[in-house]
């Protein structure tokens, strides 16, 4: 039999060579006659380590990374298709500590199957779930195994999924749908990319199981447009999943028709609050709606409808194949099960770190971390995208869990943390804050639209040493008027960096001129 | 208001048959029209907003919202450069300084010779390998001065 050699397929291990290591592969397999079976995986989410490619060996999995195509001769002549030592052998994949020490429930397979292969994710315990859920004596059942994993949305709302559910399982009309919000645009964030690329049908069962469990025969994946790569995966997957009847009039034998589609968005960061990506779905502007009603229970075109981040779906499978108290045994607190957190910006070891709930930033930064990619101390990282808070070295003991982190004003939001180093403005950072509120607001809302400009015009006065003190005072007054009187989220926390910054960093804020 | 040669008008015609079954078809009847022009021309507006029986001014509406849709048409590269915070971090900003100074022009221009459009954008989803950038829809990691000068040579050479 051929030897396997994985080089991953992923978006951001292309952005550093994976292709052309691909390439390079396949050249040299060719010259020296060696016949070998190359799977495109997705990434294991060690991204200091991309690209990391493997080799299927009698024993397991051996890593070697980072590679560049420059490498690939001297490692065919060090013998790695047997697992032969070289200056980048990383081990066993298994055994390699950053990836070690992690709990993979909803990213078990990310990394180690081919994506594209409804076959291989079968073979790796795929699609279990749906038939669990298929199992169950209905709908109610399936939503139950949800509320009991304490399953939270890991989009950032983190509202409980079960609850939003049994509301769209509640409503008596004939159409529901069941959607879901691909679209990442916090900074910091790649998880949900790195879930549609590595693993799709995981997502597509988790839709799947959610069709069936409310009474919705119709999905549809709202996904960014930056994310050409992942938008290819999740076509091909979802043929495939047509053409295995996993989808479609009758899923998986069961006489249920689920049907998925996906929809690009446009470049509008907005489009990931859930109203306003029902809108762009609908093919309108993106602007928000004015809550209630819920869109559990008015949501696309009118109908009840449940809105639910790509990794909060594609988490169902695992619950409902190892049993919803399984998942709750993990994390702490009201934060049950894992949180695929997010290691991005200026550190060292960066990457994807699935973990139960409950460690410390600290632990995160620097234990799994390494700290800086610059070698330069951490001054603050920003967890929870654009909207969170900025946080100082002297709270890296807070739990990353919902609840500790709103404790230090913070939030965990879709686990992203990006990692500055001493080098960092703060006041800077402030002013972007407002900034990108500016940009990307959708303008329905007054204190949103007008002012994150004032916002940013104000932070540009107290920085060119105009009435400093005032304006210090009335940044704090346009933050408080944003977010008390803001529609969604974006307005009505855009103000919580700035509030941060100069909370923590208030020496950053002194005239510049 | 520029108007469409009749060639033009034909495929928005086709694009707008291909998607208007499908329940909210906007976005994706103009994602399919910058995909054959590159941009949507003002002129496939109205065409639009005929054939969906709406008001040109929502189709204006949605061609404006959102950032992807160009309505002027992009130089043959188009270059993007991320500017979110995890690439901040990283160094994004003198990246772009760079980018700016050596493609002379700034974010949302393009080069007189039509080669480069160059692009602010938010967020690649690349942030453990920042400072990301896309051309034509690739994506790079790690993109150093030097690593952009690079892909521009070879952006240069190639049209």
């Amino acid at each position: 039999m051929n030897t396997t050699v994985y080089v991953p397929g992923d978006a951001g291990a292309l952005s550093v060579g994976a292709g052309e290591v691909a390439a390079a592969v396949t050249a040299e397999a060719k010259r020296r006659g060696v016949a070998l079976n190359l799977v495109r995986n997705g990434s294991r989410g060690a991204y200091f380590l991309e690209p990391l490619i493997e080799v299927q060996t009698a024993r397991e999995r051996c890593a070697y990374g980072p590679v560049s195509a420059a490498d690939v001769p001297s490692l065919f002549a060090a013998d790695f298709l047997n697992g032969g030592t070289h200056p980048l052998s990383l081990g066993l994949t298994e055994s390699i500590p950053w990836l070690k020490s992690q709990q993979r429930l909803t990213f078990e397979r990310v990394g180690v199957i081919d994506p594209a292969s409804v076959a291989d994710y079968v073979k790796h315990g795929g699609y279990q779930g749906l038939e669990r859920a298929l199992a169950l004596s209905g709908g109610a059942e399936v939503v139950q195994a949800v509320t009991t994993s304490g399953l939270r949305g890991r989009g950032g709302a983190a509202f409980p999924t079960g609850i939003k559910w049994k509301t769209v399982l509640d409503q008596r009309t004939p159409t529901k749908y069941v959607t879901c919000n691909a679209d990442e645009g916090d900074s910091g964030t790649f998880s949900d990319r790195m879930l549609m690329e590595g693993d799709p049908f995981a997502l597509i069962e988790g839709m799947t199981i959610a069709g069936i469990a409310v009474g919705a025969t119709q999905g549809y994946i709202y996904l960014r447009a930056e994310y050409p790569h992942a938008h290819a995966a999740l076509k091909r997957a979802i043929a495939a999943a047509y053409q295995a009847h996993y989808l479609g009039a009758d899923v998986a034998g069961s006489g249920k028709r689920f049907e998925l589609e996906v929809r690009l968005g446009a470049g509008a960061y907005i489009c990931g609050e859930e109203t306003s990506m029902l809108e762009s779905l609908e093919g309108k502007r993106g602007e928000i709606r004015v809550r209630p009603p819920l869109p559990a229970i008015k949501g696309l075109f009118g109908q009840p409808t449940i809105v639910n981040n790509v990794i909060t779906l594609a988490s169902v499978p695992w619950i409902l194949s190892h049993g919803a108290e399984a998942y709750a045994n993990f994390g702490m607190g009201k934060s049950r099960g894992t949180m695929p957190i997010q290691l991005a910006g200026n550190i060292r070891r960066s990457g994807l770190v699935e973990r139960a709930f409950g460690l410390t930033l600290r632990e995160l930064l620097y234990d799994i971390g390494g700290g800086t990619a610059t070698g330069r101390p951490i001054r603050a990282v920003q967890v929870g995208g654009p909207l969170g808070a900025y946080i100082p070295t002297r709270d890296f003991d807070t739990a990353v869990d919902y609840e500790a982190l709103m404790g230090i004003g913070a939030m965990l939001g879709h686990g992203g943390i990006v990692v500055f180093d001493d080098t960092v403005d703060m006041a800077r950072m402030a002013r972007y804050a407002m900034e990108f509120c500016a940009i990307e607001s959708c303008g329905k809302c007054t204190p949103c639209r007008l002012g994150s400009t004032r916002g940013v015009e104000v932070i540009d006065r107290i920085l060119a040493g105009i009435d400093g003190e005032r304006n210090v005072r009335l940044l704090e007054e346009l933050c408080e008027t944003m977010v008390q009187g803001s529609l969604c989220g974006l307005g009505g926390m855009a103000p919580f960096p700035v509030q941060s910054a100069l909370k923590h960093f208030r020496e950053d804020f002194r005239a510049r001129v | 208001m520029e108007s469409l040669p009749s060639e033009q008008i034909a495929t928005v015609r086709r694009i707008v048959a291909q998607h208007r079954e499908r329940p909210g078809p906007l976005l994706e009847i103009l994602h399919g029209i910058q995909a054959a022009f590159g941009y949507v021309p003002a002129g496939a507006v109205p065409v639009v907003a005929e054939e969906l029986n709406i008001s040109r001014a929502e189709v204006h509406g949605v061609v404006t919202f959102y950032h992807f849709f160009r309505r002027t048409p992009p130089g043959a590269h188009t270059v993007s450069l991320c500017q979110a915070e995890s690439c901040q971090s990283m160094g994004a900003e003198a990246l772009a300084e760079h980018a700016q100074k050596r493609l002379g022009i700034e974010f949302h221009q393009t080069t007189a010779d039509g080669r480069f459009s160059l692009e602010p954008i938010y967020c690649l989803g690349n942030c453990a390998c920042s400072p990301a950038a896309m051309i034509d829809g690739r994506l790079y990691g790690r993109v150093t001065p030097e690593a952009f000068d690079a892909l521009i040579a070879e952006g240069s050479a190639a049209k």
